[in-house]
């Protein structure tokens, strides 16, 4: 097989999931309390996406992978100092809000906009790859309008699995209910695929292949398209951490076949 | 006027999940909470009369249908043809759907085409003095927000188990039927089969009263020095063939795979809950030998009663989390249980 791909993966940039969230007010929406403090990580569904992209372009010679990131220039910059030791790929960076409580539809034309100025795009090559969902917004919606802006008819979310055949034809397991998948087969490109978890560990950092990303990644930093979001008619009427605490009560003298009954018990119930 | 679409997909056997009632007492409510609205019905499938049928006594005033073989696959193109034809026919500016693997997939595409905006996971809808909220989480089910809009049309995916389902009785539906021309590119995609494990295999079971979570101290050395991932192994396996619990994991527990560690054979990322996995909503969760803030926090979000055990009576994240925490060794209370379970059956 001789299909050179061009894979674009959108991927935002995300809070590291160990940070402690609070929602505040702030003039333009809700944000989140010390946002620009908070250390970032490329959104985790993504950063699969990308793993996955990188895989397939190692094993198809001359294909190409870009990382189309929207976030703050500063947060992507520290960003990028993680992830472009990890896999090959070209950045596209865009300079505006990354969080949670902007518009999808406004993120995906952004987006869309900016996969259609790559020089040399060709949609007969084409996969557009993402998160199913991200771990801010959490919506699973701007791919799909990301695909529709693009023109692209065969979409796929929660993909776990591709398998290119000889044909070029697409093979794809996606999530569906009650821990299945669904098998579906694709004639060929374009094709945009939101990735779940997929099958790959995080690659190592590797220094050789952050020097060789590094070079395009701060030229693509420093030019930036900057972007701003209206959010016309959306209003927050309110956003709150949920009341998590409960009275918990600590059980520590019973034997464990004490707590078996207990916890029998409270099966049952 | 607002025109509310409650709007659904068949099953394979041509009846309604319930999930699609779950979203039709959403979008009945809706329109009784809206002064001026009317209430309409969107089914697509290979065929949609029994499913109609089956909720004909609602207040719906109008159904509509698109039917045919080619509307029987979960498929992007196909779907959001369907789905948009439906929406444009009826003049629908909300669309209430469930959020179903399927709708999830093609509504945003259909949001996009009719230029309306769409909004997800949402597990409750309100309306005062005709002005509609919904409710949905954000940053992974950390905090909560209430939210409207003014643009039209606007969809709502209703997260599967938030709400009652309607119990409107059957009858006899008239349905208009919406004519969808498919072109050969909408076909490029088929849908050629479904992966499950086999039945006594499955972990994962949407429908059990119980979340069973494991996290990583299952395959750490226990007492002895040694870790005993094959005695954790056959203990979960069997609590949950007795107690058909549904098994969700750590995100450190099913990570192990990939990192080379012992780990249980059983366990995949479909089974991890929290940031980067699932937050099912059972009525009951215990968790076992977690210790982290995905499980405890984000992963039973929607788990109402919890209970935890854990040899760490500090644990930070099941205390003010949990309900009860046993501070005891799994291994032996598990091996109980089971003892206990199947003493019963």
């Amino acid at each position: 097989m001789n299909t050179v791909y061009q894979i674009v993966v959108c991927a935002g940039i995300v809070p590291d999931p160990l940070q402690t969230l609070e929602p505040v007010a702030s003039p333009s929406g809700p944000a989140l309390k010390n946002e620009m403090m908070l250390p970032a990580v490329l959104d985790p569904w993504a950063s699969h996406s990308l793993y996955e992209a990188a895989n397939l372009a190692k094993h198809l010679p001359g294909s190409k992978v870009w990382l189309v990131s929207l976030g703050p220039k500063a947060k992507l910059q520290q960003v990028m100092m993680t992830v472009a030791q990890k896999v090959p790929f070209e950045l596209v960076a865009l300079d505006g809000p990354g969080g949670g409580f902007t518009e999808a539809a406004e993120v995906a034309a952004m987006l869309a906009e900016a996969i259609q100025a790559i020089p040399g795009l060709d949609k007969s090559k084409l996969l557009v790859f993402g998160g199913w969902e991200s771990a801010s917004r959490g919506a699973g919606a701007t791919m799909q309008m990301v695909g529709e802006r693009l023109g692209i008819m065969d979409q796929f979310q929660g993909v776990d699995e591709l398998k290119i055949a000889a044909d070029g034809s697409l093979e794809i397991l996606e999530r569906i209910e009650g821990g299945k998948h669904q098998i579906s087969k694709c004639a060929g490109l374009p094709a945009l695929l939101g990735w779940a978890t997929g099958n790959l560990p995080e690659p190592k950092n590797n220094p050789q292949i952050g020097m060789v990303n590094m070079r395009t990644v701060m030229p693509a930093l420093q030019k930036a398209k900057p972007v701003k979001f209206a959010g016309d008619g959306l209003s927050f009427v309110n956003v709150a951490l949920p009341k998590q605490l409960r009275e918990t009560r600590i059980v520590k003298d019973k034997s464990p076949d004490d707590v078996a009954k207990e916890i029998i018990e409270w099966i049952k119930k | 006027m607002e025109t509310i679409l409650l709007l659904a997909h068949t099953e394979t056997d041509g009846s309604l999940a319930q999930s699609a009632r779950e979203a039709l007492h959403v979008a009945a409510t809706l329109h009784k909470s809206v002064a001026v609205s009317q209430l309409v019905v969107g089914l697509i499938g290979e065929n949609v009369q029994s499913a109609a049928d089956a909720i004909a006594a609602c207040p719906a005033t109008k159904y509509f249908g698109v039917i045919g073989k080619d509307f029987s696959q979960s498929r992007y193109a196909t779907d959001t043809a369907a789905a948009e034809a439906i929406c444009r026919t009826s003049g629908a500016t909300v669309v209430v759907a469930p959020a179903t693997s399927r709708w999830n997939r093609v509504l945003a595409g259909v949001a996009q085409r009719l230029g309306g905006h769409v909004d997800t996971h949402i597990n409750g809808v309100s309306a005062n003095d005709g002005k509609i909220a919904v409710n949905r989480w954000y940053y992974r089910q950390r905090m909560e927000a209430v939210l409207n809009r003014k643009q039209r049309p606007w969809f709502m995916l209703i997260d599967p188990g938030s709400q009652p389902a309607c119990q409107s009785r059957s009858g006899t539906a008239s349905i208009k039927n919406v004519v969808v021309e498919l072109s050969d590119a909408c076909k490029r995609t088929t849908v050629i089969g479904v992966r499950e494990p086999a039945a006594d295999a499955q972990t994962i079971r949407p429908d059990a009263q119980l979340l069973f979570v494991t996290g990583a101290g299952w395959t750490k050395k226990q007492a002895d020095g040694q870790p005993h991932v094959p005695e954790a192994e056959k203990l979960i396996r069997g609590f949950l063939q007795l107690s058909r619990a549904s098994l969700g994991s750590s995100k450190s527990l099913v990570d192990q795979s990939g990192e080379g560690q012992a780990i249980l054979s059983f366990l995949s990322h479909l089974n991890q809950i929290g940031q980067t996995g699932a937050t099912p909503r059972h009525p009951k969760g215990l968790s076992t030998c977690c210790h982290g803030e995905e499980p405890h926090t984000v992963g039973w979000r929607f788990v109402a009663e919890r209970r935890a055990i854990n040899l760490d009576p500090n644990c930070g994240w099941a205390r003010g989390k949990a309900d009860v925490l046993y501070v005891a060794d799994a291994f032996k209370v598990m091996t109980k249980v089971n003892e206990l379970l199947a003493a019963k059956t």
